[in-house]
């Protein structure tokens, strides 16, 4: 049975604005993951584990003690709410802006860990071997470090990407449900299953199904790419 | 830039980690000169202090450029110092090609103004690795991989170039494959060369002069025959203790087989065909293949009886002394180290100053050019 025309607009905008969502997300995280992961595998501050931790907590922690505190600091008595207003809005919450910082954090730990993986496997020697050929560090890290790591630059975006498209209870928390603006595709299927629209809720899962599949798929593939002898 | 009297200074003191490092040397700007000692005694850690890669106080000066004083709190980072390092093992660039690791140094190099007096076809042409060039560095065998790692920090356009046990992470054969490139770099490039290095067969090869390392403290500095012919170091009084001598090659007699090699103006004869075109070689006698006469031996099987002069008797066990000899009745000739017996030495009663002959029983050619290039040196008696 396809739905009324109406009814295809209903459902391609959550899975537009769930790939708009999680494609910022990832580039933001790629442009901050970068230099945390950098400095997690180079630094010798003792207390860098510690670092390490707080941006692993998204990890264990449950999806909605997240949303909770960031709806309070996104919210009108918020850091939030004072940024927000400088725009004149009186809160940053249930905006798509709320849901990127939200998504950002929480995906954070997918991107840093293989990026901070993927510099500590390069080793000291590469860029050692850059500066005795002239290489300014700066130069180095774009020239060496970066295209060495590539394999954990990749495998970051893909699991951010995706672990951003499937995230239910930071959005349900900082995002609320308005269609168009924070209506995402884990939300609406679970918005076509309390009005039981099965047919809806079938296409959306089934297309969550079928991209989540690819997506291990393709990280097993570059997996085995990573570990490929005579690199 | 590097006239002959230019010089590399050297001077650390300091502790990196719990390493305590106190070095002061000075050593001709030209030549390889060895960095040698058991591991652990710190070679290494001068030569990374010497590219900037650790630092330890203290003072380096390159033909009259200071590249570090601790004092004037003056340090170059290693980006800024003119060096070509290569380490123990190749570290080639994974994710260029070799071409691509080739040229990463050189043009840097170029842009911050050095003069490419090392051109790329010419270091291809010196290392052959034309066939090479645009193979990924993975498809590279560990020789291969090596021979690309010295062509990459040639192209650098280095001022010093350091080695760091370039060969210790190869195998005999493999080792015997590069050894030949090193050599024709040391005759081919005026480039000094830093060479760290356990295995003194290594350095009887290569090396112009030593720096003896032991527990982060200079043992000793010099020209390296007289460093290894020096009785009161280890290296004479070990059973290997040899002479390295420059030979000039002289002519080849196809009746008898034999090349004539002229020493501080004594022939040497070895049976073999030896033609080379700078006319100079190195050779190994060892200590205790020479014996030792009061008068010129007349019927004897040994071709290479040489005259020498008696400079100093060392005891070295209970059985056996060394007996350092100049080359030639007369003072100055290259020195000659001889192991004999006590025994010997008590019927003959040898005295410094006096005038007798050496036997020598087997010499080793250690020069390349000798041999065909993928072959190892041959021993000849």
């Amino acid at each position: 049975m396809i739905p009324p025309m109406s009814g295809i607009e209903e459902i391609w905008s959550p899975i537009r604005l769930t790939l708009a969502l999680a494609s910022i997300t990832t580039i933001v995280l790629l442009v901050v993951g970068t230099p945390i992961g950098w400095w997690l595998a180079r630094s010798k501050a003792p207390w860098k584990e510690a670092v390490a931790a707080v941006i692993a907590l998204p990890l264990v922690l449950p999806p909605t003690v997240l949303g909770f505190y960031l709806l309070l600091a996104l919210g009108p008595h918020g850091p939030g709410g004072l940024i927000g207003g400088l725009f004149g809005l009186r809160t940053l919450a249930f905006t798509f802006q709320a849901l990127v910082i939200g998504s950002v954090l929480y995906s954070m730990p997918f991107v840093v860990q293989p990026v901070r993986n993927a510099f500590e496997a390069i080793g000291n020697r590469p860029l050692e071997v850059a500066s005795t050929l002239r290489a300014t560090p700066w130069d180095a890290f774009w020239t060496v470090a970066v295209p060495l790591a590539r394999p954990g630059f990749m495998t970051g975006a893909v699991l951010g990407f995706a672990h951003t498209v499937g995230e239910f209870g930071v959005v349900l928390m900082i995002g609320g449900n308005i269609p168009g603006k924070t209506k995402v595709l884990s939300v609406a299927i679970y918005d076509y299953v309390e009005s039981l629209q099965w047919t809806q809720a079938h296409i959306l899962a089934g297309g969550m199904l079928v991209f989540s599949f690819v997506v291990i798929l393709s990280m097993m593939l570059l997996e085995k790419r990573i570990t490929r002898p005579g690199t | 830039m590097t006239s002959a009297g230019a010089t590399i200074s050297v001077r650390y003191t300091g502790m990196l980690g719990r390493f305590k490092l106190d070095v002061a040397f000075d050593v001709p700007m030209r030549g390889i000169t060895a960095l040698f000692g058991p591991s652990g005694c710190g070679k290494t850690t001068v030569l990374r202090c010497m590219a900037g890669l650790n630092r330890v106080p203290g003072r380096l000066v390159i033909g009259g450029e200071v590249w570090q004083d601790d004092a004037a709190g003056k340090f170059l980072a290693p980006n800024e110092r003119s060096i070509g390092y290569v380490f123990q093992e190749a570290s080639l660039f994974a994710h260029l090609s070799v071409r691509g690791n080739l040229l990463y140094g050189y043009r840097r190099a170029l842009r911050k103004g050095a003069r490419a007096n090392t051109t790329f076809d010419e270091v291809v042409e010196l290392l052959g690795i034309g066939p090479l060039i645009d193979r990924a560095t993975g498809e590279l065998s560990g020789g291969e991989r090596q021979r690309i790692a010295l062509g990459r920090a040639l192209l650098a356009q280095p001022q010093l170039f350091l080695m760091d046990e370039p060969l210790s992470a190869l195998d005999r054969m493999t080792k015997e494959e590069i050894l030949p490139y090193l050599e024709k770099l040391r005759t081919a490039s005026s480039i000094p060369v830093f060479y760290v290095s356990h295995d003194m067969s290594e350095v009887e090869r290569l090396a112009d002069q030593m720096v003896l390392l032991n527990s982060g403290r200079v043992a000793a500095v010099g020209p390296l025959n007289a460093l290894m012919t020096d009785p009161r170091l280890p290296i004479a009084r070990s059973p290997q203790a040899s002479t390295i001598l420059e030979a000039r090659v002289g002519p080849y007699s196809a009746e008898d087989g034999l090349t004539v090699l002229d020493i501080g103006g004594e022939k040497l004869l070895v049976p073999r065909r030896i033609t080379k075109e700078s006319g100079t070689d190195r050779v190994r006698i060892d200590a205790s293949d020479v014996s030792l006469a009061a008068d010129r031996p007349s019927l004897t099987t040994i071709l290479n009886i040489v005259p020498v002069r008696v400079k100093d008797i060392h005891p070295l066990d209970d059985a056996q002394v060394n007996v350092l000899c100049g080359i030639g009745h007369r003072d100055g000739g290259p020195v000659l180290l001889v192991r004999i017996t006590r025994r010997a030495l008590r019927v003959l009663d040898f005295a410094q100053g006096q005038d007798i002959y050496a036997q020598v029983k087997a010499v080793s050619l250690i020069g390349s050019s000798t041999a065909p290039l993928w072959g190892s040196p041959v021993e000849m008696i």
